[in-house]
């Protein structure tokens, strides 16, 4: 078990990560998920041991680790940029770890194999990196990373450099790899699909701060504050401001409904209501959903899909539908909301009343 | 950044600094000692004071020599910075001429000081050297015993010689680092030759710019060997520089107290300068940043 | 601004070309017309890349006419073009103001300076960087320095194209959604021709009206989004269009059916496609239906990512996906069955035509 009690991390007068604490069971895979600059990869650096953080501790199976040096402590990292030993085969590459933990040769020969068919590398193995395309690269790094067999495997935007489809794929291999060992696997990542597609626990950053910790798709569906909600959002969360008085929530525009269930027992107020984009809908999916309307700024179509965009009361708002969806822009249309979908933070941007709001 | 605390690390340092105390430091310290004692020799000393600070502050000898040394770095400057840009501009960036050209221009800076005084002072003779018996027979004047400009000529044209393909290293390695995207950017806008340098490549060069700057600036200021051995100091006193001037002092006349105070005023100017270029070019366009 | 004709253009970055697969670009023969969005999407070392650059002219193609309007363009070089493009990596001048980073390709032409000082102004308040007009460009966040980039093509006003190679790759998820969006709102406001190549296919779909699919130097198909989806006319577009990609099982034909191991499939329309190896079924995991009717499916794998299921597992002994919706049940035997709207014959790779 890795702990991470109280991080704080200072450099100059500027503060990379403030106060994280977060215990990270063997066996599972955590992902950091936050914007640029949030503190991912500073909080990877001090898990690793190439930074030290400014207070706090660390901690494995109990074990206070903060000073040790990255060499001294059971960790496998891989980056965002494709790290290989140029001028060795992939086979010696993925051999490194072992050989320099002075394995025998057999288990050394076992252990390459099997990491490379996992990340079929197999065809590979006498070729030299630079003769390699992005994704065989960043898996021979990855194939170390296994076979280090570490106590802990950080990932840092591995697959960032990498194009969308072989993305897709590694994304979908990496879980069954995770689950295979029984290590403790960190994954940094700037997209929130990539956090589902993972699953496991998700740690959701901002600002150097951690802002939940939990299941991935529990942290998805019912985020504990606004900023959270909207880290994990993409398309981005959808807002606007309401009102709650006499039992019912006023939207600007004249749209007022009832609060239902946990909702109507939050106290009277200036609230932020928040949605995902795909529950947003043309056609009334339940008996009581709000109806609103609201202009097209804009349509996004993949085919299977539209984004149409959407302003309603000053805000801007995305809805996911399926289909092609054809509007002009301009045009006001009617779409339906589900109130048991919705999320409501308070004036702090805390979740209120969330005990039935999401419904899975 | 900060790093994780391990005192192991001493250990690796500690042979560095037992030899920066025995090369530098235990002589500098000695240098100080004598700059403020007298001697008459039979190792006998007396305490002078700031009096040979004072005596080599108000002596024209002095003055005249750092003179020459600022003038000499100027000179040098001058032409191996533009000419060492200027030549890395043109290096071919791929292809079998890289190679070539990183071999050519590592040649000079393989040849020991002394050598290439030498090589240069026969080079240079009238009558036997093949520059000078060429000049004299395209009719040109050229006698770097005698004549000052002519000495003068040789030496920077030498130091030129051997030290521009320091600077061209620095800046092509400046240059290769420039990414395709920004020139091809640079195409699409228009820019013109000139643009692409005074907006792209200098600015990406800056870096370098400043060791290239920092080093010819140290270097040349601090010339010895070769005025040494191609002129000596001469004609007359016109290529005396300070170093050789502390070497006639100190070796040749024995004074050791006044050289060790002239020297201790040469290392402080040395360090004094080479602050101000620093912090002149970092500080260059960072002005008004966020 | 002008239309691109795209004369069998062929590139090789080999200096003797011979053989087909010396070549980066197959044989492309195309127009883009004046004022469209378009899109090239292809995987890398598709020769995307390459073709946006021979358009920019940057590479001269080493077969080929390429013609802006009327104008053969194919001996011009890029600065005379007069072409716009946007890299993957934000290019910007650092010693340089925000300001002076647009005025730049202005100056360079010679504009005089009241006219650049106006359309400078303008072309920052479009792209929302007026209150940093003075700021230097040096300390500004990667999209920022990315509509630096878009401003310095704006300005110029008369571009008879602008191209973006991944412009996108280094920005945050939620400012992909606005740059995106402000990009389609310029297309609409001042109807310039735009050419956006990228790998990432939700980029693609959504930005252009017509996207043209990229594979080993060939463009394999050309349509909308809705046609790259509906009807993939290779079972490349159908597995790099869509996430997860098109279902591809093996099958045989007989009329309008279509025998799947011991399964039969109905299907919209007879196909019978003379001397194909290899005929194949594809269908889309939006199109099959998870439920207690159909055939039997075995299930390996169910990723929850939110707004649906992904539900992985064989059938017939060949793999197959199928997205299950937020709210719907995954039964406890699930049997899985076929949108015909969805269904799609290909013999040797390439998509059949079906009869009635």
């Amino acid at each position: 078990m890795l702990e991470l009690r109280n991080i704080t991390k200072q450099v100059g007068a500027e503060t990379h990560l403030s106060d994280i604490s977060l215990r990270l069971e063997r066996g599972t895979l955590n992902v950091l998920l936050g914007p640029t600059l949030s503190g991912k990869t500073s909080l990877m650096r001090i898990m690793a041991g190439l930074d030290r953080p400014s207070s706090g501790t660390i901690h494995v199976d109990g074990v206070d680790v903060t000073g040790v040096s990255p060499q001294k402590r059971d960790v496998a990292m891989v980056f965002q940029q494709f790290i290989n030993y140029p001028s060795m085969t992939v086979y010696d590459n993925i051999a490194s770890p072992m050989r320099v933990a002075g394995a025998d040769r057999q288990s050394i020969d076992e252990a390459v194999q099997r990491a490379a068919t996992l990340m079929k590398l197999t065809p590979y193995l006498d070729r030299t990196p630079l003769n390699l395309s992005g994704g065989q690269q960043q898996r021979t790094a990855l194939a170390r990373a296994i076979v280090k067999n570490a106590g802990l495997v950080l990932l840092d935007e591995p697959l960032a450099n990498l194009d969308y489809k072989l993305r897709e794929e590694l994304r979908a291999e990496l879980p069954r790899i995770f689950a295979e060992s029984g290590t403790i696997f960190v994954y940094a990542t700037t997209e929130p699909s990539e956090a589902l597609l993972l699953g496991g626990n998700t740690a959701t950053l901002s600002e150097g701060r951690v802002t939940q910790f939990g299941r991935t798709i529990e942290v998805f569906r019912r985020p504990a504050d606004l900023i959270t909600a909207r880290t994990f959002s993409d398309p981005p969360l959808n807002t606007v401001a309401m009102h709650k008085s006499n039992g019912a929530f006023s939207l600007e525009g004249g749209v007022s409904f009832p609060a239902t269930d946990a909702l109507h027992a939050i106290a009277d107020g200036a609230y932020t209501m928040g949605f995902q984009p795909h529950h947003l809908s043309l056609s009334r999916t339940a008996p009581d959903a709000v109806a609103l309307r609201a202009v097209v700024t804009a349509l996004e179509i993949t085919g299977s899909e539209s984004f149409v965009h959407l302003r309603f009361a000053g805000a801007d708002w995305i809805m996911l539908t399926p289909g092609v969806q054809n509007y002009a822009v301009g045009e006001e249309i009617e779409v339906f909301l589900d109130p048991r979908l919705l999320m409501v933070f308070d004036g702090a941007g805390r979740a209120v009343g969330q005990a039935t709001a999401m419904a899975a | 950044m900060e790093k994780t605390w391990n005192n192991k690390a001493w250990f690796l340092v500690l042979p560095v600094l037992v030899l920066v105390a025995f090369s530098a430091i235990i002589p500098l310290m000695t240098v100080v000692n004598y700059s403020v004692q007298d001697t008459f020799g039979n190792n006998q000393f007396f305490w002078a004071g700031l009096d040979w600070f004072d005596d080599t502050l108000h002596s024209s000898r002095f003055w005249e020599a750092l003179w020459r040394n600022l003038l000499f770095s100027g000179i040098i400057l001058a032409i191996q910075i533009p000419l060492g840009i200027f030549i890395a501009l043109h290096m071919p960036k791929r292809g079998w001429g890289v190679p070539v050209c990183l071999v050519l221009m590592a040649l000079p800076l393989l040849i020991p000081w002394n050598v290439v005084g030498t090589i240069w002072q026969v080079f240079g003779r009238v009558d036997i050297g093949l520059l000078g018996r060429a000049l004299a027979g395209l009719g040109v004047d050229y006698n770097y015993v005698q004549d000052p400009f002519d000495a003068w000529a040789t030496i920077v044209v030498m130091d030129v010689w051997h030290w521009t393909s320091l600077v061209v290293l620095l800046c092509y390695a400046g240059l290769v680092s420039i990414p395709d995207a920004y020139y091809q950017a640079a195409r699409i806008d228009g820019a013109s030759r000139w643009s692409v340098f005074r907006f792209i490549q200098l600015p990406k060069m800056q870096r370098v710019l400043l060791i290239a700057v920092l080093l010819r600036f140290m270097d040349s200021f601090m010339i010895y060997t070769e005025p040494f051995v191609v002129t000596g100091g001469g004609p007359g006193n016109e290529t005396t520089f300070l170093s050789i001037d502390l070497v006639k002092m100190a070796i040749g006349q024995f004074d050791v107290g006044p050289a060790a105070a002239m020297s201790l005023i040469y290392f402080l100017i040395v360090m004094l300068l080479s602050w101000v270029f620093y912090t002149v070019m970092t500080n260059y366009g960072q002005g008004d940043e966020r | 601004m002008a239309r691109i004709v795209l004369d069998h253009i062929r590139h090789s970055y080999l200096s003797n070309p011979v053989r087909d697969e010396d070549y980066a670009l197959k044989e492309v023969h195309h127009t883009f017309a004046d004022g469209g969005a378009y899109a090239l999407l292809g995987p890398s070392g598709c020769g995307k890349t390459s073709l946006l650059n021979i358009i920019s002219g940057l590479v001269a193609p080493s077969r080929g006419r390429i013609l802006f309007g009327d104008q053969d363009v194919t001996d011009l070089p890029t600065e005379r073009r007069n072409i716009a493009q946007v890299f993957q990596f934000p290019v910007v001048y650092d010693t340089m103001s925000v300001f002076d980073n647009m005025a730049f390709p202005l100056r360079n032409r010679g504009v005089d300076e009241a006219d650049i000082q106006r359309r400078v102004t303008e072309t920052l308040e479009i792209i929302g960087l007026a209150d940093r007009a003075h700021k230097r460009a040096r300390g500004l966040t990667a999209d920022q320095k990315q509509k630096i980039s878009l401003g310095r093509g704006l300005v110029r006003q008369d571009v008879n194209a602008i191209l973006f190679d991944e412009p996108l790759t280094v920005i945050d998820p939620h400012m992909k959604w606005v740059l995106r969006s402000q990009l389609k709102e310029l297309h609409k406001r001042f109807g310039y021709t735009m050419v956006y190549v990228t790998h990432d296919q939700t980029e693609a779909l959504t930005f252009a009206q017509t996207v043209v699919v990229m594979f080993e130097g060939q463009i394999v198909q050309i349509g909308t989004p809705a046609e790259l989806f509906e009807r993939p006319s290779h079972t490349f577009v159908g597995y790099f269009i869509g996430s997860p990609g098109m279902n591809v099982m093996p099958v045989t034909l007989d009329g309008a059916t279509a025998h799947l191991g011991s399964q039969t499939i109905a299907l919209p329309g007879a196909a019978s496609p003379a001397n194909a190896t290899r005929i194949e079924l594809g269908v889309r995991p939006e199109y099959v239906r998870v439920g207690r009717e159909g055939m039997p499916m075995q299930v390996r794998t169910v990723e929850d990512i939110g707004r649906h299921r992904i539900v992985r597992g064989t059938l017939e002994g060949s793999e197959i996906a199928a997205i299950l919706p937020e709210h719907d049940e995954l039964p406890a035997e699930p049997r899985v069955s076929f949108d015909p709207r969805g269904i799609n014959i290909y013999a040797d790779s390439w998509r059949q035509v079906l009869g009635a």
